[in-house]
């Protein structure tokens, strides 16, 4: 079965393709974010108000959001007789139409680049870190789309996402790269396949989940910053990520969905390592026998469950139970390069030379 | 004094199984893990235990003194994790009373005053008696699905329901939570009563189960030798499938096998076993009681030796694989050749062995040490011949892919030439004696192991993920409805309220439709209060 190589080019191409277009989905998220007429300057000025248009658009889309202290100060009257949505007008909104509609084009690019990738082994194209690490950026970009549908206030932060994606990738386009080729006798398993896909999905929601995190922080910390300014009334400068705080959403709207991505990630990641154990029986005789690659499996599961705890403990709830997330994708990155590249165990697959 | 002593248990116990002490644990238990995967483990790799013992000379003792190379059998490891399951049991305990009880007990009654819940609205008044309007409610409430509805009269007339939906919240988590401990039992039980051996097998040969057959064995605590299945199997061909650029792509082995079958029914050996199979990776032999997996394959040489008086000694011998082209290593240990077959004692340092290098596919060009190709293209064997004393009787159990250097340093052993060989070619060595290179078989490794505690974990894992999605994706929430007696017989005001615990927008929603519904069958213009209002967040 030799791999067919005007296929596995085109793979390539594909790929290539899709972190340029990446590239500049982010280039116009940026200069959107920067420029947009939410920018930093007109939310310090018109806070309260750019705060009811939000929330406008949020009871449009389900409701996903809420300030209770608006609700007190009855400062969302009438939500309906605001403008929806007021940066999508003008070159800002021609700017961010073209951002998302580049955002789906190098997902699609990336779709096409792993079905061409899988043709051109003849089999799943996730087989190797390289492809591995495709896959969770695509599941990553996807969800954020997906989150998008129904949330309006997350589509101008594409540049969050996309920048962690084009660096994973960049990274395995170049470094960890390998030739299509079939799969090592170990790794061919039904079992593998569902174990394999079901961990790269996982870990791609992570990674939004992830993102989601730090906006999350970011914005909290904003609220924090401007709300001690205000009491002490000595203005203090807000520093680097803090500044990009008043445009994300609502602190308590970023911290339910980061609790909702990863409501959804864990159980897959969960399914992902016993899927991994029922092979690894097939395989090597024994389900668990804390090889480093299943040990930091673990790892990341202990961590995601502690923070699906925090958020059910009273005192956690909030930016402590956040934080876990971040350690939480912490220990998966460690998982994924550390363990891949430096320790040699029986996953050592990574195909790179 | 024993009163106080209760209280401080009884405080000790509710500290111990605290969401706050769980978390905690979940830490401690995911720090302890580290170690476990940046040392090596001794059961894991013991070659790369020792491999760390000479490169850090002082710490390795150290480490190991806490038991960094054990991290997962190691006493701290084990205390945080039954800590944890006797956290997790007692919480389970109480959690059943809690959340369980209710689940067949249905609702609670309304709260008194309903406009102190997260959302609240009222609907009236309307003409007509509170036992008629329940009944509406009641029917509207049933047409959404909410199902579980208590009804109660209340002593001033007025008629309350209370309803509730996702209560299979509760059953999940616990459900995920008990599951956990149902893992670990599986655990635990393969962990006492499994065993796992590994041997080498050579084509055309047979092995039967039994623990002095293992080239390694391991068993649980509780295992007995009498618990060891016996079977036989024995492989007649082994095919190995590579790219071009050496990449193996399939590895299958023809056995035969049968249970109930041992080496001592008079002359097993020479009977085949019955059933066939073809072992692949991935593809294990399971049979009652034990499961025979492929881990490993290489080349075993044949070398027929023939010593000075004449005495011919030939089997093939397992040489281990050390790089992608299958160059494999290997020594072939004579401790009986040269013996007089008429003598009486045995002849000392007369003991030969041959330390060989295999290539299957040999370059065209020495030095024969690096095949290119890991099937049997071009084959051929460097072999190394010692003579003298191989320490081989003296009990010593060493590995036998390798010759004990420390013996031809010490004098022991003498190097008495080199040779490489290809099929069919023969070496004649100084003293008389001859060794030909006759071929090779190929070998397989197989694990055999025993796990009784496979399926219970397997169960515990898949009601996890059950439990985890039935958790995760329902929310628990619930609609309390007071239909009361309006002031100075106005008519009967309906007052309905909603509490939920996460994701009150979602619930917000929902108690807006449910409000509207009831609003359309009573047809009457709702007044108010706080709706429709999404904002309100619950408080949990
Ligand atoms: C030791 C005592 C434990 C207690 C008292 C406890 C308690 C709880 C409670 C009350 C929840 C529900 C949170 C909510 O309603 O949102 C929960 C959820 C959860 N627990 Fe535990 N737990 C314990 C141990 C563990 C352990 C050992 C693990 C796994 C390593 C674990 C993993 C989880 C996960 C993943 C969830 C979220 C999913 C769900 O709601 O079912 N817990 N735990």
């Amino acid at each position: 079965m030799p791999t067919n190589e005007s296929l596995a080019d085109l793979s390539n191409s594909l790929l290539l393709w899709a972190i340029v277009v990446y590239a500049l989905a982010m280039t116009c998220y940026a200069i959107e974010y920067a420029f947009g007429a939410q920018g930093a300057v007109a939310a310090v000025v018109r806070r309260p108000d750019t705060r009811t248009v939000r929330q406008s658009a949020l009871v449009g889309a389900g409701g996903d959001d809420a300030v209770p202290g608006d609700v007190e100060s009855g400062s969302a009257a009438d939500p309906e007789s605001q403008p929806r949505d007021e940066s999508s007008v003008g070159w800002i909104g021609v700017l961010r139409r073209a951002a998302i509609a580049a955002t789906v084009l190098g997902a699609l690019c990336q779709v096409g680049s792993l079905i061409a990738r899988g043709a051109a082994a003849d089999r799943v194209p996730w087989g190797n870190m390289y492809e591995f690490i495709c896959v969770v950026c695509l599941v990553g970009v996807v969800s954020w789309l997906v989150a998008c549908v129904t949330r309006r206030q997350l589509r101008h932060l594409g540049v969050f996402v996309l920048l962690p994606v084009v660096l994973l990738l960049g990274l395995a386009g170049t470094v960890l790269y390998a030739d299509a080729a079939p799969l090592v006798p170990a790794l061919n398993s039904v079992w593998l396949r569902i174990h394999v896909s079901a961990a790269a999905i996982s870990s791609g929601i992570f990674l939004f989940g992830f993102v989601c995190g730090v906006l999350y922080l970011i914005r909290h910390g904003y609220d924090t910053r401007t709300s001690n300014a205000r009491i002490s009334s000595g203005a203090r400068p807000l520093s680097f990520p803090f500044t990009l705080g008043p445009r994300l959403p609502a602190a308590d709207s970023l911290e339910r969905l980061t609790f909702r991505v990863h409501a959804l990630a864990f159980p897959l990641w969960t399914f992902a390592v016993i899927a991994g154990a029922i092979w690894a029986e097939a395989a090597w005789t024994r389900y668990w026998g804390w090889d480093p690659k299943e040990t930091w499996a673990f790892i990341s599961w202990v961590v995601y469950a502690a923070y699906l705890h925090a958020r059910a403990t009273s005192g956690w709830r909030g930016k402590r139970a956040v934080y876990i997330v971040l350690l939480g994708w912490a220990t998966m990155m460690v998982n994924l390069f550390v363990i891949n590249l430096v320790q040699t165990g029986l996953h050592s697959y990574a195909g790179v030379s | 004094m024993l009163r106080a002593m209760t209280f401080q248990a009884r405080r000790l116990w509710g500290q111990l199984v605290s969401m706050r002490t769980a978390l905690v644990l979940l830490f401690l238990l995911a720090m302890a893990a580290v170690p476990g995967a940046t040392f090596p483990q001794r059961d894991i790799s013991p070659a790369d235990v020792a491999a760390y013992y000479d490169a850090h000379p002082t710490l390795a003792p150290i480490l190991d003194r806490f038991w960094a190379f054990d991290v997962f059998g190691s006493p701290w490891f084990a205390a945080i994790y039954l800590l944890l399951f006797v956290s997790l049991t007692g919480c389970l305990i109480s959690r059943v009373r809690v959340h369980l009880l209710p689940l067949i007990t249905g609702p609670p009654a309304a709260p008194a005053r309903l406009s102190k819940l997260p959302l609240h609205a009222t609907v009236g008044p309307v003409t007509r008696s509170p036992a008629e309007l329940a009944d509406t409610v009641r029917s509207t409430l049933r047409g959404v699905r909410w199902r579980r509805i208590r009804q109660v009269t209340e002593p001033s007339g007025s008629i309350t329901l209370s309803a509730e939906r996702g209560q299979l919240r509760e059953l999940g988590n616990l459900v995920f939570h008990f599951a956990l401990l149902v893992v670990l039992i599986g655990v635990a039980v393969g962990g006492l009563w499994g065993w796992k051996g590994g041997a080498v097998i050579v084509e055309d040969s047979q092995f039967c189960n039994t623990v002095q057959s293992y080239d390694q064995f391991e068993r649980g605590q509780l295992v007995a030798d009498s618990a060891i299945t016996p079977f036989c199997l024995s492989m007649s061909d082994f095919r190995a499938q590579f790219l071009p650029n050496g990449q193996p792509v399939r590895y299958e082995a023809d056995v035969r096998y049968e249970a109930d079958k041992s080496d001592d029914d008079s002359g097993a050996r020479t009977t085949e076993p019955r059933t066939p199979y073809t072992l692949e990776v991935n593809r294990p032999l399971r049979m009652d009681g034990a499961g025979v997996f492929l881990i490993n394959h290489g080349y075993a040489p044949i070398l027929r030796y023939t010593d000075r008086y004449g005495t011919v000694f030939e089997s093939p011998t397992p040489f281990l694989p050390k790089d992608n082209g299958l160059s494999s290593d290997g020594v072939v240990v004579l401790p009986d050749a040269n013996q007089d077959p008429d003598g009486q004692d045995r002849a000392p340092n007369v003991q030969v062995a041959f330390e060989g290098v295999y290539v299957p596919t040999a370059p065209p060009l020495p030095p024969y040490v690096r095949s290119e190709y890991p099937t049997r293209r071009n084959e051929g064997i460097t072999l190394l011949g010692y003579q003298g004393d191989t320490g081989l009787d003296s009990g010593i159990p060493r590995s036998v892919y390798s010759l004990d250097q420390q013996r031809v340093a010490a004098g022991d052993l003498d190097l008495v030439g080199s040779a490489f060989l290809r099929p069919g070619e023969t070496w004649k060595l100084d003293d008389g004696s001859q060794v030909t290179f006759v071929g090779t078989k190929q070998w397989m490794s197989v694990e055999v192991s025993h796990d009784p505690g496979r399926l219970t974990a397997l169960g515990g894992a898949a009601a996890m993920v059950l439990g985890l999605l039935v958790s995760l994706f329902t929310r628990r929430r619930r609609l309390f409805v007071r239909c009361g007696v309006g002031g100075a017989g106005i008519g009967t005001t309906i007052e309905l309220a909603g509490l939920t615990r996460a994701d009150s927008e979602a619930f917000a929603a929902e108690f807006s439709r449910i409000v509207n519904a009831v609003r359309e069958v009573t047809s009457q213009q709702p007044d108010f209060e706080d709706f429709p209002n999404p904002s309100i967040s619950s408080k949990s």
